[in-house]
């Protein structure tokens, strides 16, 4: 059956992630881990930037607003105690659903607060409704009207973040409690919960390359590459391009927040750092690093620039190399760096793939 | 008199202070082919994309089957049943011939972005339809040796032709050719008549915008004559080659 062939590099993907744990916890380096799993919640971001841009071809220079929204939700609503406000109808409401819990903060005080599930819905549904909102009037630009006006939505998500008390200001949200998925399988950054946290980040990374597969692979995906081609040509054809591209770019806003919420969790905390425009750059840069429409491409780079950054490779240069990588691709491999070695030579000796 | 498939009536539209279109209204029968044609600036692309949605009309309403589509959005249009194709041919560059043409199925078809991410079975049984259908129209028109070639390594001549398979993948009651023989060879201006005959006989109805003379003569059962954003003369080909207005035009009279 062809049409399973495309899963394939998603099992190679997964049996690499295994041994890759394996061989680290062998040779007793499973810090590694910590740096390799988020790298992947980050690579959440890219894949949804990648439809967006590789494969829609509408240019997002705001996606860190969208991780931030993600991340600084979920921390608000796990963290802000509710105790003081335990009488009021809404909070006894949401405490009966079973939406609240109450534990200990790190200082021994009891916190009323929501439970990760509830603040993880609330983190994508706003996503949902904010993206919604910039899309409308967004998505009508072209080009590098667009870029524009995505960075001003991260310039003022930024300044909202810097400025909110509620946010922690400068200093971010910290004590961001782990994200329990279910019992005994949570998003914890402790030491302990190394190995369970990067099979569950590469989990979701996984699960979301397939759907995104899936969707290249559709007559959407279809719809939204012919929409990169020629908008007019797509449009005579019934395609409603300007839902479709609003569509798409809701979607690469839910997978950029998802990244932002397990992330936070992961972390314990989040802060400005991760929304300043610089980070919107750097996914921007690892799409195209990774050949614009190339979701695997975009997965590797987006694992291993993110990893080598954590690692510090980069040292304070950190954001300069990013700018740098981005000139030097535009410039000498516009088809990203997979595409310069020729990936399309090999795998054309490999038995045919479907072209559809 | 055959049923009107699409009917114009007192279109307008200016482009600042020119009045490119000046109330024309044009019916086009089910089941021929109807020939737009006129001198450069005439306002025949300004029809088309009047009809086809790209431009809003200032007055004036398009009728198709009966229903009003005036200043319905393209993909509006082209869901209910009209196909177009380009000046300059638009194709998917990057895309596969077989690709483009699965494109054009878009219309017909309904998977959206939760059940395309999901790949349902009832998606993939689409995708395969899509597919099986599309194969059937680059077999019609003898382009299955080029399906999984990028559609810009093709000749100008057969992307022109992919654009008309694109097009057919519709399925459409009405296709709308701007300028079809624009850059073909005679030889290729030959093959297209016999194409759009072939089309008309399959029961698509349509009205083509072209320069070419012989062409428009040879194959339209009328032809309306725009000059200066007017209708001046519609009919059979053979009485509007007779219309004084219409020689004028064309020749130049004396105090030209």
């Amino acid at each position: 059956m062809t049409q399973f062939r495309r899963y394939i590099p998603v099992i190679a993907v997964a049996i690499a992630v295994i041994i890759l744990q394996v061989v680290l916890s062998k040779t007793g380096s499973t810090y590694y881990m910590t740096q390799i799993t988020m790298s992947a919640f980050y690579a959440l971001v890219v894949i949804g930037l990648c439809l967006l841009m590789g494969y829609a071809g509408q240019v997002s220079l705001g996606h860190a607003g969208f991780f931030a929204i993600g991340g600084y939700t979920a921390a608000v609503l796990t963290t802000f105690n509710l105790t003081a406000y335990s009488n009021t109808p809404v909070v006894s409401l949401c405490r009966s659903l079973g939406l609240l819990v109450q534990r200990q903060d790190i200082y021994g005080t009891d916190i009323l607060a929501f439970s990760a599930w509830p603040a993880f819905a609330a983190a994508i549904l706003l996503a949902i409704i904010i993206a919604f909102l910039i899309g409308l009037p967004v998505i009508r630009l072209k080009g590098h009207y667009m870029a524009m006006a995505t960075l001003g939505f991260g310039l003022i998500i930024y300044r909202i973040v810097l400025g909110g008390r509620i946010f922690g200001q400068a200093d971010g949200v910290s004590n961001v409690p782990p994200f329990r998925i279910i019992d005994g399988l949570e998003v914890n950054g402790r030491a302990a919960f190394r190995i369970e946290s990067y099979y569950i980040a590469w989990f979701v990374v996984l699960a979301a390359m397939v759907l995104a597969i899936n969707l290249v692979h559709s007559r959407v995906g279809r719809a939204l590459r012919s929409i990169h081609e020629n908008e007019e040509a797509a449009h005579s054809l019934g395609v409603n391009t300007y839902r479709y591209k609003l569509l798409v770019f809701i979607l690469s806003a839910v997978f950029a927040a998802i990244g932002g919420v397990l992330l936070t969790h992961y972390n314990g905390s989040i802060g400005p750092s991760e929304v300043t425009v610089m980070k919107s750059v750097r996914y921007l840069v690892i799409v195209a690093v990774g050949g614009m429409a190339n979701l695997w491409g975009a997965l590797f780079m987006g694992v291993l620039l993110n990893f080598l950054s954590l690692r510090g490779v980069f040292g304070s240069y950190d954001d300069a190399v990013f700018a740098v990588i981005l000139i030097a691709i535009m410039l000498f491999a516009p088809q990203g760096l997979l595409r310069m070695l020729n990936i399309r030579k090999i795998s054309s000796l490999l038995p045919r793939r479907s072209n559809a | 008199m055959p049923e009107a498939m699409l009917e114009t009536k007192k279109l307008h539209r200016f482009f600042g202070g020119l009045h490119a279109v000046n109330d024309v209204s044009i019916t086009v029968s089910q089941g021929t082919i109807k020939g737009v044609i006129g001198p450069n600036g005439a306002g025949k692309t300004t029809l088309f994309n009047l009809i086809a949605g790209t431009v809003t009309p200032h007055d004036g309403d398009v009728i198709f089957r009966g229903k009003k589509i005036t200043a319905l959005k393209p993909h509006a249009v082209a869901s209910r049943g009209i196909a177009r194709t380009f000046q300059t041919t638009k194709l998917f560059a990057h895309m596969t011939v077989l690709e483009n043409v699965m494109v054009g199925r878009h219309s017909r078809t309904k998977c959206g972005f939760i059940s395309g991410m999901l790949n349902l079975p009832r998606t993939w049984h689409e995708d395969k339809q899509i597919k099986a259908k599309s194969l059937e129209i680059l077999k019609d028109l003898g382009l299955s040796e080029h399906a999984f070639e990028k559609a810009s390594n093709l000749p100008f001549g057969r992307q022109r032709l992919v654009e008309f398979a694109r097009a057919l993948a519709m399925e459409p009651q009405l296709l709308l050719l701007d300028e079809p023989a624009a850059g073909l060879n005679i030889y290729e201006t030959k093959e297209l008549a016999r194409l759009i005959k072939w089309i008309r006989d399959r029961g698509v109805t349509c009205l083509v915008v072209e320069h070419d003379m012989s062409l428009v003569m040879a194959i339209c059962d009328e032809i309306v004559v725009l000059d200066q954003g007017r209708k001046i003369a519609e009919g059979p080909p053979r009485a509007v080659q007779r219309n004084p207005e219409v020689i004028r035009i064309y020749l130049g009279d004396n105090d030209a």
